[in-house]
Order: structure tokens, then sequence, then C-alpha cells
């Protein structure tokens, strides 16, 4: 058992930010069930401002249900969900103004098809924010290079590739300025050698101090950047601790279990720098 | 050649495959030169050429059948197009409202104005409305009842197309838009219906061909000489000269337009099928 006990950031409390008392996403008794499916049943969860927080678990599990829960794409069936201080399943908040203020990225990008890279970051800011034509554009131009795509400002998403398509749906949910970034299995439909592209600008996010709260099977990014890992199983979360403790050594069975299963090939290259099998404990 | 691969008991008595396709092609030939030459024996050409091919006639039907006709149709049809856009889209918009008598008024529009004759709309629109509300004036007179009625008709159909539309839209669409701080009505407007009109562009395209020719039933409206268009023109024409030639002009002219606008739909449908793959 290497590296991943020794890694010295696991302290949440060393973001650059420093710790602040109110947390910027909170999740109490949350129930979500389609007709007779209890997808989730029971969900409390905090994450605090600069947290980056990585929820895994087996398909199925409710993981990407409670962060559709978080922006209330889905309704809750009961709980409650705050966000930034404020409760999004109060009926009396506007939720249009309250989901401005947290940006989603979608497994399968989501980017408007009949508009250039830059017209998919500024409709929203135009339309939503209400922002000016040169203001809007100046501050698309500037996500775009975030994301390394500025030469791409006037090409259609249809020609770019997965990767590509990612990292701008993340500019585009970056240019609305948003608090906190919700990631669906943000790199679950890409080809394998362009996850990374994706991962290292997720990666620059969670250097900056941005709240994340990431639903990935991407082990490796859930070590190295979270500050949190939880895993979910059955719509409950089972486990919720540093990365380390987590994925390096898990309490529960379940987690073992599941982590053995899909882990153990990937967790031997990384730890072993050469091809081979080792066992995540 | 065959005889070295076929086996003697799988061989086929009588004549092979490729000689039954060529006596075949072979008969279907014989049949059209005997059905062509029947018709050039026997039809009377002097008549023909008298009844459809004067070019007298022809010529005295310009520039009027272009500027007046022509003219006439294509405001009639354009009009009629966009009354059609306008209350389909409307429409549409009801049949996928999470209200249900929405939903309900919408399909009984559809059902019953898909189920009429157009002809029996424009009487409708023409002599009936006028008798049952006497005093009431459609805006625009002649033209504003033409499209109002072809406007009615229209938009039933349109309605269908554009609700499909909408529907192939992926659903991610809606959820971006919306987690991007969109209102559902804005996500539709901005996002959801410039994408669902780029997959109906061809079947819009169509239905402004039938409306092109469906436009001719403004004959049974009562026009003003001024408010003629191309199948009143003709038709008057050629009662006044006793000839069929303005009818086959009136045609070529509908073919003008036809033509190539059914070109224009097959040269979008090819592209977005090229795009789907």
């Amino acid at each position: 058992m290497s590296r991943l006990d020794e890694r010295p950031d696991d302290q949440p409390d060393e973001r650059p930010e420093g710790p602040s008392g109110e947390p910027e996403i909170r999740v109490a008794g949350l129930h979500k069930s389609f007709g007779d499916n209890r997808v989730l049943r029971g969900i409390d969860l905090e994450i605090r401002r600069g947290e980056v927080v990585c929820v895994i678990g087996p398909s199925g599990s409710g993981k990407s249900t409670l962060l559709r829960c978080v922006n209330l794409l889905e309704e809750p069936t009961e709980g409650r969900v705050y966000v930034g201080g404020t409760e999004l399943t109060d009926p009396d908040v506007d939720i249009d103004a309250a989901r401005r203020r947290i940006g989603m990225v979608f497994q399968q990008f989501n980017l408007f098809p009949h508009l250039t890279v830059t017209e998919n970051l500024t409709l929203p800011q135009r339309r939503v924010l209400k922002r000016g034509k040169a203001e809007a554009a100046r501050i698309a131009a500037a996500n775009l290079e975030r994301v390394g795509l500025a030469e791409k400002a006037g090409a259609y998403p249809s020609s770019l590739s997965g990767g590509q398509q990612q990292r701008v749906a993340i500019a585009r949910a970056l240019a609305m300025g948003p608090e906190v970034m919700l990631f669906d299995e943000p790199t679950s439909a890409l080809d394998p050698e362009l996850v990374g592209d994706v991962l290292a600008v997720m990666r620059m996010l969670a250097d900056e101090g941005m709240t994340m709260m990431v639903v990935t099977h991407e082990m490796t990014f859930a070590r190295e950047v979270a500050d949190r890992v939880v895993f979910m199983d059955g719509g409950v979360i089972v486990e919720d601790g540093a990365p380390g403790q987590v994925i390096g050594a898990p309490r529960h069975e379940r987690t073992r279990h599941f982590l053995s299963r899909l882990l153990d090939p990937a967790m031997a290259d990384v730890e072993e720098g050469t091809p081979g099998r080792a066992g995540p404990q | 050649m065959a005889d070295t691969k076929v086996p003697p008991e799988l061989r086929k008595k009588g004549l092979t495959r490729s000689q039954k396709r060529r006596l075949s092609r072979g008969a279907q030939y014989v049949v059209f030169v005997a059905a062509v030459a029947a018709f050039v024996a026997s039809a009377d050409w002097g008549r023909l050429k008298n009844q459809f091919a004067q070019l007298d006639i022809a010529e005295r039907m310009f520039p009027d059948i272009i500027t007046l006709a022509l003219k006439n149709t294509v405001l009639y049809t354009v009009t009629g197009f966009a009354v059609g856009l306008a209350l389909g889209l409307l429409l549409a918009l009801m049949r996928l409202s999470s209200v249900g008598p929405y939903r309900w008024l919408a399909g009984l529009y559809i059902e019953i104005f898909r189920g009429l004759p157009a002809l029996l709309i424009f009487i409708f629109i023409g002599v009936a409305v006028p008798l049952a509300f006497p005093g009431t004036e459609i805006v625009g007179g002649t033209y504003g009842k033409v499209a109002l009625a072809l406007g009615l008709v229209a938009a039933a159909y349109m309605a269908e197309t554009i609700r499909a539309g909408i529907q192939a839209v992926p659903k991610g669409q809606m959820e971006a838009a919306r987690s991007l701080g969109f209102s559902p009505a804005r996500a539709m407007v901005s996002i959801i219906i410039p994408q669902a009109f780029r997959v109906i562009l061809p079947p819009l395209t169509n239905e402004l061909v039938l409306l092109f020719k469906d436009s001719s039933l403004v004959l049974f409206l009562g026009v003003t000489l001024e408010e003629r268009e191309l199948s009143k023109y003709g038709r008057d024409l050629a009662s006044q000269t006793a000839n069929s030639t303005p009818i086959l002009v009136a045609g070529l002219c509908y073919l003008l337009i036809t033509i190539p606008l059914g070109f224009v739909v097959r040269r979008m449908e090819a592209k977005a099928q090229e795009a789907v793959r």
C-alpha cells in the first residue's frame, strides 16, 4: 500500500480558500423515486466551498440521479437541497436564477449543434444573463482559451472530437460564472485517448478552487484531485472520506467489491507503473 | 461455361435465368412501342396543335400571366404558408403542452382540418362565414380570405410535422439549456425550435408545394380580374378564346415553380441523410 496514504493534500482544509463555515452544497434526507423504483433512499451530503468531491459507485447506484437532484434537473421526491445557502427545493425559489450559479457538464456533452462553438458560449450569456454582445464575446473567448480551444471558436460542434466537445461544454458552463460545477460522468462517452485533455481541464478548475461534484469512473482522477470520495450503492452513501481511505483502504465490503471489480487492472497500472496485476488493498 | 460448375441434377430445364430475363425485357419494350405507335396513329395532331399550341394565343397571355396571375398565385401561397406556419407552431406547442385541454383542442383541430377537403374550407370561408356573420370583414379582402383558408388547412398538417420535429430534438438539449438557466419557454424558442426547424425544412417545403397547387381553389371564391391567379386566369382565357392553350401555359407556370422546389426538397433530404451518417 503505497503512495495513496502518503499524499499530502488529502486534507480538504488545505484548499486555497481555506475552510469555510457554510457548506456550498448541502443535501438533506434526499429521496427520489421513479414510479416504484426507489433510486435514492435518504442521502445526506455536504460539500464545502472549494471542495472537490467525486461520487463513485456501480451503475444504478443513484449517483447520477443525486447529481441531477442538486440542480433540480430531477425533482426530489423528498428532502432538501441547498446550494450557496439557498434552499432550491423551496417552491418559492426561482430555479432558473438559482441554476445560473450551478454549472453542469453532461456525459453526452449536449452542445447546441446548430450553433458555433462561440455561439454556444455567448447565447446563454446573452439570453439568460442579459450580457451585451461584446462582453459575452469577450468572456466566451477567455473561457475557450482556458480550456485550450481558442482556435475552434468558429467551428461547429459536429466537427470537433468528443474530448474537444466536452471541453467546450465545460467552457460554456464556466462562461456563466458558476460558483459550483457538477460533472455527470464527463469522460464516460469519450474514446480513451481523449479522456486526458478533459481531466486536465477539470484538474485546473480544482486547482483554482472551484467547488466541484464529480460523478466519475476515473479512479486515478478521484484519487489525485478529489478532496473526498463518496461511494454510493443501492441509493445510499456507503462510504464517504478521503480518497486514500475510500479508494485505498475501503472499510465496507461493498466498496471493496466494487473497487476490486472495476479497478484491478487500472490500479495496477498506476501503482506499479507497469502493466501487471495488483490488488487495491 | 455453366456446364463446368453446375452439377447435372441441379441444372435448370428449359431457359436459363439470363435468357428469361432478356425475354421479359424484350416483351416490355414491344408493349411500349406498340402503345406509343397506337397513340401517334390515332391522335388527331392537327386538332391537338390547334387546341393546345396556338402560339399567338400563348403570346397574348404575356406578360399578364406572369405579372398578374403567377404573382397572385405566389402571393396567396406565401401568405397562406405564413398563416399556416404560425398557427401550426401554436398547435404543435399545444399538442406538447402539459395542460390537457390544450392537447385535446389541438388534437381536435388537427383531426378535423386534416379530414376535410380544402375546397370545403374555401367555400366555408368565402360563403358560409359572410352569411353566418353578416358585416364581418376578413382583413385584406380576398387576399385575407385566401391566406386564412389556405392557412387553416396547412396548419393542421404543419402542426404534426413541427411536433415531430420538436420531439426529434434530443432530451439532453433541453436539459443543457435548463441547467444554464434558460426558462422552459426561452429554451424552446432559442434552442429547441431552431433545431426542430432544420429537421422539418424538407417536409415544410413540401407543404409549400402543396399550398402552391391548392391556391388554385381561389377559383371558387369569386375574385376580381386583378385578383386572378394562374388557374382562374388560364380558365378565363380558355373560355374567351375557346382554346386550351391558356390551360397548357398556366400548367407550365405551375411546373416552373413546383419542379425546382421539389428538386430543392430532395437535395435537402439527401443532405440531411448525409448529416445523419
